[in-house]
C-alpha cells in the first residue's frame, strides 16, 4: 500500500460528505422549521402540547409503544374532485355547463343533479381536468370548487387525511417515527378515537375492546383499589370479566392518564400549504382560495 | 471481550426470544412494566449490537492489527479496562432501558451517562489500536487493515454526532429522525460490515493457505461500500425532503456492486478448492455468512426499489433483512474468526461443540428471517388493502411470529453453546496458563488477557 496518506484523505472525504449530506443539510434546512399556517383557519399549526401531554409523551417513549405503532400517515397521489355548490340563477346556462365540463354526465339527471348540493361534477381527476372543467362550469351566479384528495391505502384506512410532513414534528422530542407497523398507525389516534375513556380501557385490556388483538395489556399503569368513602371519578367502567371484585374499583395511575392525553394530542389533521387536502365545508370561500394556489 | 461479548449476546437472544413470544401470547409477562415489550426489544437489539457486535468486532480488529502488523498489543493492561469500561456502560444502558429511560430512538436507546461511558471506553480502545497500526513492523498495510481502520474512526464519528445532536444539544424536528436513520444505516450497513469484511478478507487467505485474490477488488469494495453505504439509512415515505429517501434508495441498490466484489474475491481466493475450508470449524462459519451477506444486500435492494418497497415498508420483511445482516452474516464471520483464533490463543484445541454450535446458529437464523420475511410481505400486502382491519393483520402474521419464535430460540441455544465453549476454553486456558507458570510475552497471551 503506496499511497496510505491518500486513501486515508479520500477516506476521510467520502465519510465526511455523508456527514455534510445527511447531518449538516437536513439541520440547515429543516433545524430552524417554526410554526406554519393552518391554510384553512389560519391558525398556528402545530401547537406545543399542554402539559399533561407533553408528560405522555414520555410514557409513550420509555415504554416503546413507537416499535409497534408508526406515527406516519403516507399517501400515493392527489386526486382532485370538481364539486358543484352553486347552480346560479340561470339554471338551463348551468346544465350546459356542466354537461360541457363534463359530458358523461346524463343530460337528463342534470337537474336531479343541480337539487341535491353540493353535487361532485368530476370525481378522481387529475389537476389540469379539474382546471379546465372549471374554466367550462361559467353561467350567471355559478359556483363550483376544486377539492384536493389525497389518496392512498393509509388514508382510506382513515388513518389520517393527508402524509404527514416535517412541520408536523417540530415540537416533538424525541420524534417517534416509528420502523413498523405491528398495530395501527397512531398519528391521528386523537381525532379517530377522542374518547378518553375508550382509551383508558383500551390500554387496560386490548381484547376487551378489539377482539383478537396482539397488543399487550398495559395493566402496570393501572391500580386496583378499595372503594374509600367516594369512588375515584377516574375508575374504569368495567363489566362483565374485566370487572373488579366489589368493593374495589380500577384506578388509572398518573401514567396512563398522561398517555392518553398524548394519545388524545396526536391529531396532524391540519391542512398546510405542503400537503394540502380540502376540509369539507364550512368555509369554501377559503377552500376556493387554497385551490386557486 | 470475546468473553463479555458471549455473554451479552446470550443476554441478547433471551430478550430476543421474551420479545418474539409476546406477539402471539401477548399476556405473556405482560402485567410487569420492566418487562414490557417496548423495553425488552430495545433491550435485546442493545445488547446484540454494542455488547456482542462492537465488542467482538474490536476484538477481531485488535487480533488483525497486531497479528498483520507483526507487533504485540500496546497497553493490554489499558483495553483490558477499556473492555471492562465498555461491559459497565453495556450494562447501565440495558438497566436503564428496563427501567424505561430509553432515549426514543432505534439502535440508539442507551441513555445519556451509559453513551458518555461506552465513548470513553471506545476512545481508549480505538488509541491503543491505532498506536499499535502504527508501530507495526510489516510496513505494508493489507485490505483488512484499511477496513478495519475505516471503521476505527468512523465509529466514534457517527456515535458522537447521533448523541450530541439527539441527546444533548437536541436538534429539532424530523431531523432527529434523519440523524437516527443516518447512524443506524452506518452502523449496520458500513460498521459491521466493514469490519466483518476484514475478518473474512483476513481469514480466507489463512484457511485457503493462499494470497488474498485481488487486493485491487478490494480497495474497490472498499470505496463503493463507503461511498453508497453511508448514503443510506432514509426510508421512502419518511416525512422528509424527498430527495432524502430517494438518495438513500440509489445508494442501497448500488450496495449490490460492493458486495459482488467481495465475494468475487472470496471465491477467487478459494479457487474452488473448498476442502481447506473443509477441515477448520471456521471455514463452515464462513461459507454461510457468505451468501448470507449476499441475499441479505439483495433483500436491501429489493426494499428499496418503489414498488416494492410500497409492500415491504414498516413490516417484519425490515427486520428479516437486519436479522440476516447480523446473525446470518456478522455474527456468523465473527464466529468463523473466534474458531479460528481460539485455538491460537489457547495453545490447545478447543473447538469441540463448533459444529453443534454452526448447526443451531444457522438453522436458527434460517427459521427466524424467511417466515420473517413472509410475515412481512404478507403484512404488507394486506395493510395497501384498506379493506382488511388492522386486527385481522396482525392475527396473519402470528402463524410466521410463531416460526420466528422457534429460530430465535434456537440462536439462543447455539450462543448457550457458544458461551459454554468459550467459557470451558478459559477455563482451561486459565488451569494452563497457572500450570506452565507462562509469563506471557507474546501477542497472543497479552491478547488472551485482554479477552478473559
Amino acid at each position: 500500500m503506496k499511497h496510505g496518506p491518500l486513501v486515508f484523505l479520500a477516506a476521510f472525504f467520502v465519510l465526511s460528505t455523508s456527514w455534510f449530506g445527511f447531518v449538516l443539510k437536513p439541520q440547515a434546512d429543516l433545524g430552524n422549521a417554526v410554526q406554519e399556517t393552518n391554510v384553512v383557519s389560519t391558525a398556528l399549526y402545530p401547537q406545543p402540547r399542554p402539559g399533561q401531554a407533553h408528560q405522555g409523551a414520555e410514557v409513550y417513549r420509555a415504554n416503546g409503544c413507537f416499535y409497534c405503532h408508526s406515527q406516519q400517515v403516507g399517501q400515493t397521489g392527489v386526486t382532485c374532485d370538481v364539486v358543484l355548490t352553486a347552480p346560479g340563477t340561470n339554471l338551463t346556462a348551468a346544465a350546459e355547463a356542466i354537461a360541457k365540463a363534463n359530458p358523461a354526465l346524463a343530460t337528463a339527471n342534470l337537474t336531479e343533479l343541480m337539487k341535491k348540493l353540493p353535487a361532485n361534477i368530476l370525481t378522481n381527476v387529475d389537476r389540469s381536468t379539474a382546471d379546465n372543467a372549471m374554466k367550462l362550469l361559467k353561467a350567471p351566479d355559478m359556483k363550483a370548487e376544486v377539492h384536493i384528495v389525497p389518496i392512498g391505502p393509509d388514508i382510506a384506512r382513515g388513518w389520517g387525511r393527508r402524509h404527514n410532513v416535517a412541520e408536523d414534528y417540530v415540537y416533538d422530542w424525541p420524534v417517534m417515527l416509528g420502523s413498523q407497523r405491528v398495530g395501527p398507525d397512531l398519528a391521528n389516534i386523537g381525532a379517530r378515537k377522542p374518547d378518553a375513556n375508550w382509551q383508558l380501557t383500551h390500554l387496560y385490556s386490548p381484547q376487551g375492546l378489539v377482539k383478537g388483538s396482539t397488543m399487550p395489556s398495559y395493566r402496570f399503569l393501572f391500580e386496583t383499589r378499595k372503594i374509600g368513602r367516594v369512588p375515584s371519578p377516574y375508575a374504569l367502567q368495567l363489566t362483565g370479566d374485566l370487572a373488579p371484585a366489589a368493593g374495589y374499583e380500577i384506578v388509572p395511575k398518573p401514567e396512563a392518564r398522561e398517555l392518553v392525553a398524548y394519545l388524545l394530542s396526536l391529531n396532524s389533521d391540519a391542512p398546510l400549504y405542503e400537503a394540502p387536502f380540502t376540509t369539507p365545508a364550512p368555509a369554501p370561500a377559503q377552500t376556493n382560495s387554497i385551490a386557486a394556489k | 471481550m470475546f468473553m463479555s461479548a458471549a455473554v451479552w449476546l446470550l443476554v441478547s437472544s433471551l430478550f430476543g426470544l421474551i420479545a418474539s413470544i409476546k406477539f402471539h401470547s401477548p399476556a405473556f409477562l405482560a402485567d410487569c412494566s420492566w418487562m414490557t415489550y417496548g423495553r425488552v426489544h430495545p433491550a435485546a437489539t442493545n445488547a446484540l449490537l454494542y455488547g456482542f457486535a462492537v465488542q467482538s468486532g474490536l476484538a477481531v480488529l485488535l487480533w488483525v492489527f497486531a497479528r498483520q502488523g507483526g507487533t504485540p498489543l500496546i497497553h493490554p493492561v489499558l483495553i483490558g479496562g477499556a473492555a471492562k469500561l465498555w461491559n459497565l456502560g453495556v450494562f447501565l444502558g440495558i438497566a436503564g432501558i428496563i427501567r424505561g429511560s430509553g432515549s426514543g430512538f432505534e439502535n440508539l436507546e442507551m441513555p445519556r451517562y451509559a453513551v458518555c461511558i461506552l465513548f470513553a471506553s471506545y476512545l481508549l480502545i480505538a488509541l491503543a489500536a491505532t498506536i499499535t497500526l502504527h508501530h507495526r513492523k510489516e510496513r505494508e498495510l493489507q485490505p483488512s487493515q484499511w477496513f478495519l481502520f475505516a471503521a476505527l474512526l468512523w465509529f466514534p464519528w457517527i456515535y458522537s454526532t447521533a448523541n450530541l445532536l439527539l441527546l444533548k444539544f437536541q436538534v429539532r424536528g424530523v431531523t432527529q429522525a434523519i440523524i437516527a436513520w443516518w447512524f443506524s444505516a452506518n452502523l449496520i450497513t458500513v460498521w459491521l460490515a466493514l469490519v466483518a469484511i476484514a475478518t473474512v478478507f483476513y481469514l480466507v487467505p489463512k484457511l485457503v493457505n493462499r494470497p488474498l485474490y485481488s487486493s485491487h477488488y478490494a480497495l474497490f469494495a472498499f470505496w463503493t461500500l463507503l461511498l453508497f453505504g453511508t448514503s443510506t439509512g432514509v426510508p421512502f415515505g419518511a416525512p422528509t425532503p424527498a430527495w432524502m429517501p430517494a438518495l438513500s434508495a440509489v445508494a442501497t441498490v448500488m450496495l449490490i456492486i460492493p458486495t459482488i466484489a467481495v465475494l468475487k474475491n472470496v471465491c477467487g481466493s478459494i479457487h474452488g478448492d473448498c476442502a481447506p475450508l473443509k477441515s477448520n470449524p471456521a471455514g463452515a462459519f464462513i461459507k454461510f455468512a457468505m451468501p448470507a451477506f449476499l441475499l441479505a444486500t439483495l433483500m436491501k435492494c429489493a426494499a428499496s426499489l418503489p414498488h416494492l418497497n410500497a409492500i415491504t415498508n414498516m413490516t417484519w420483511f425490515t427486520v428479516a433483512q437486519s436479522h440476516l445482516q447480523v446473525y446470518g452474516f456478522y455474527a456468523m464471520t465473527i464466529f468463523a474468526a473466534f474458531y479460528y483464533l481460539a485455538p491460537r490463543v489457547a495453545g490447545f484445541d478447543c473447538t469441540r461443540f463448533a459444529k453443534l454450535h454452526f448447526y443451531l446458529m444457522a438453522l436458527g437464523v434460517t427459521v427466524l428471517v424467511i417466515p420473517l420475511a413472509i410475515a412481512g410481505i404478507k403484512q404488507g400486502l394486506m395493510l395497501n388493502d384498506p379493506s382488511t382491519p388492522a386486527v385481522d393483520i396482525a392475527k396473519a402474521t402470528i402463524p410466521f411470529l410463531r416460526a420466528a419464535t422457534t429460530g430465535e430460540l434456537l440462536i439462543a441455544l447455539s450462543n448457550l453453546v457458544f458461551f459454554i465453549n468459550i467459557a470451558s476454553m478459559a477455563a482451561a486456558f486459565a488451569k494452563k496458563q497457572y500450570a506452565l507458570l507462562c509469563s506471557g510475552d507474546s501477542c497472543e497471551t497479552n491478547l488472551a488477557e485482554v479477552k478473559a
